[in-house]
């Protein structure tokens, strides 16, 4: 056995133990490549995340929803922030991420291509999006890498606040007038179907899932999850008394799940290529942010300069 | 209800509420990811004390006001904040002057507020004070790395500071609700306010390596309800969804 066969073995081994692959440790090349697509794709979501949502700030309706809202955005912002951390144990620095993120190379979740058109949305982000999050995340928690794994224990658990925020906002929507709750429905019209899209293309074909089946990134198949989520949103939703917008949901007695139409699979390759309703948007803002900022990176950078300069000086 | 009492309260509270308003604005577009989630935790600060505060004045006033009723149902004539909270966000570097600027007065305020001879204002100083000081520490250190950073930083953070000044002597203008409030133990003195608050200033300028500039004109009169055009695009946007649909939950 060749000595990169030999590591590879015992590599495996591991993850089989369900041992922790730490940044130290020998991986291989295209583990770290995975590791490092995901890790990044998942940061970009959150820090483009932050826009749609961001949206509503100014206009929140009570003072307490303006500070859970500004909180929850905080939060996403953190959870940019744990990732790129985790991704940089891969030897990969943020601002290569950022540039890859602004030149298109880099993907982000599509979902976030989507306007927040009314109040409600806010909720309907919560409750949808935050939900399925949670549903592709909470597995991660057990990733075989351990920086990644640990940051998702912390987001996981924002996340499930951030989903009970989202569904009491809804909540309060249909307990109130005729508009609030068709300002709801609405919403949920509207978000619904993406939702489903963010557990990824169905398993036939999915591109990356095998390899990271077998390496413990991924845990569950995309259409295994997807059911899980239509599962707990049914009754959630009838709990509110709002509609999910498919004719083809139906509970089947036989396989003990919801049955659910077809998604529109073109839809969903559209907004992963840039086309979708705010690609544009979204990533205008986050270039104009970071040019924006750039002379105040560079003042703070020259600033530390002088004091080490100031400080060697006072030294000699 | 002493409506001297009242006016002092909802003040402070405009105050808060107007600059957490302004300071979200940045969030998701700070210049990098550590400073977004800095200007946003100073913003949620800054909303939690307009709530503490538009709460007690809705009390005081005993009329069954919220807090909510107080931001979201006064007109632009009705607020009570001082100008330099309502103006734009601007750069980075005019954002970090401004909060400056607000942060040491703050810190100065709150910090002889806590002796107040009202309990509850007290108690909010006392919380709020905490707050202040790292406000404060973040947006000095901010100050002297744009002071002192480039070229391009010093002139920015000169010009966001140049345009801010004349908008500061409003923060002194003690006026026959100040003074009442002072007699009666439950206000600041605003004059040794404006000492602490000078000292402050000329101890981070120097260090930033900034001149002070000189006040050629002066801006002020929001403790009477009149502001600048800013104003009303401000409530018009934060107010809006409540006005489309008064008297509902939300």
């Amino acid at each position: 056995m060749s000595n990169t066969a030999a590591l590879s073995d015992t590599f495996q081994k591991r993850i089989d133990a369900e041992e922790k692959i730490e940044p130290r440790d020998w991986m291989p090349d295209a583990y770290r490549k995975t590791l490092v697509r995901q890790i990044s794709q998942h940061a970009h979501s959150e820090i483009v995340g932050q826009l749609p949502e961001g949206n509503w700030i100014t206009r929140a309706p009570t003072l307490r929803r303006k500070a859970i809202l500004l909180a929850k955005v905080q939060d996403e912002g953190g959870h940019g922030l744990y990732l790129y951390s985790a991704a940089e144990t891969l030897g990969v620095s943020r601002e290569e991420l950022i540039d890859q993120l602004h030149s298109g190379k880099a993907k982000y979740s599509s979902i976030f291509n989507y306007p927040t058109l009314t109040w409600a949305d806010i909720g309907a982000i919560g409750w949808l999006v935050d939900a399925a999050a949670i549903l592709n995340q909470i597995p991660l928690c057990r990733c075989s890498y351990g920086p990644y794994a640990r940051a998702m224990v912390r987001i996981c658990k924002e996340e499930s606040f951030h989903m009970r925020q989202g569904y009491e906002l809804l909540m309060t929507l249909c307990r109130g007038s005729d508009e609030q709750k068709a300002m709801a429905q609405d919403a949920v019209n509207r978000w619904w179907w993406p939702a489903l899209m963010m557990f990824g293309p169905s398993d036939a074909d999915s591109t990356h899932s095998a390899q990271s089946m077998q390496w413990k990134i991924k845990r569950f198949s995309n259409d295994d999850l997807r059911q899980k989520f239509v599962d707990q949103s049914v009754p959630q939703a009838e709990y509110l008394g709002i509609t999910l917008p498919d004719p083809d949901l139906k509970w089947n007695e036989e396989s003990g799940h919801y049955d659910f139409g077809e998604i529109d699979w073109e839809e969903f390759f559209q907004v992963i290529a840039g086309n979708g309703p705010c690609n544009h948007e979204r990533m205008s803002a986050r270039i104009k942010a970071h040019e924006d900022g750039a002379w105040v990176r560079e003042a703070a950078l020259a600033y530390a300069d002088k004091q080490r300069q100031r400080a060697e000086k006072a030294a000699a | 209800m002493s409506s001297d009492l009242f006016q002092y309260v909802i003040r402070l509270g405009d105050n808060a509420l107007i600059n957490g308003q302004r300071l979200a604005e940045w969030c998701g577009h700070g210049p990098f990811l550590e400073e977004d989630l800095a200007m946003t935790n100073t913003a949620l600060d800054l909303i939690g004390r307009a709530r503490m505060l538009l709460t007690y004045a809705g009390e005081l006033e005993g009329e069954g006001r919220s807090e909510d009723d107080l931001a979201y149902f006064r007109n632009e004539r009705e607020f009570r904040n001082f100008h330099i909270m309502e103006l734009p966000v601007g750069d980075f570097a005019f954002t970090t002057a401004r909060q400056f600027l607000v942060d040491a007065y703050d810190y100065h305020y709150y910090r002889a507020l806590r002796d107040s001879a009202d309990a509850t204002l007290a108690a909010i100083a006392a919380k709020t004070l905490k707050e202040c000081e790292y406000h404060l520490r973040h947006s000095s250190e901010w100050m002297v790395r744009l002071g002192d950073g480039t070229e391009e930083s010093h002139e920015k953070i000169t010009r966001a500071v140049t345009g801010l000044m004349p908008f500061t002597p409003e923060l002194f203008a003690a006026d026959e609700v100040d003074r009442a409030m002072q007699e009666q133990g439950i206000g600041v003195d605003l004059d040794s306010i404006e000492t602490s608050w000078n000292q402050e200033v000329d101890r981070v300028f120097s260090e930033a390596m900034l001149e002070r500039p000189q006040i050629s004109f002066t801006r002020g009169g929001g403790r009477q309800g009149l502001h600048s055009e800013h104003m009303g695009y401000l409530l018009a946007e934060m107010q809006s969804l409540q006005r489309a649909h008064p008297g509902l939950n939300w």
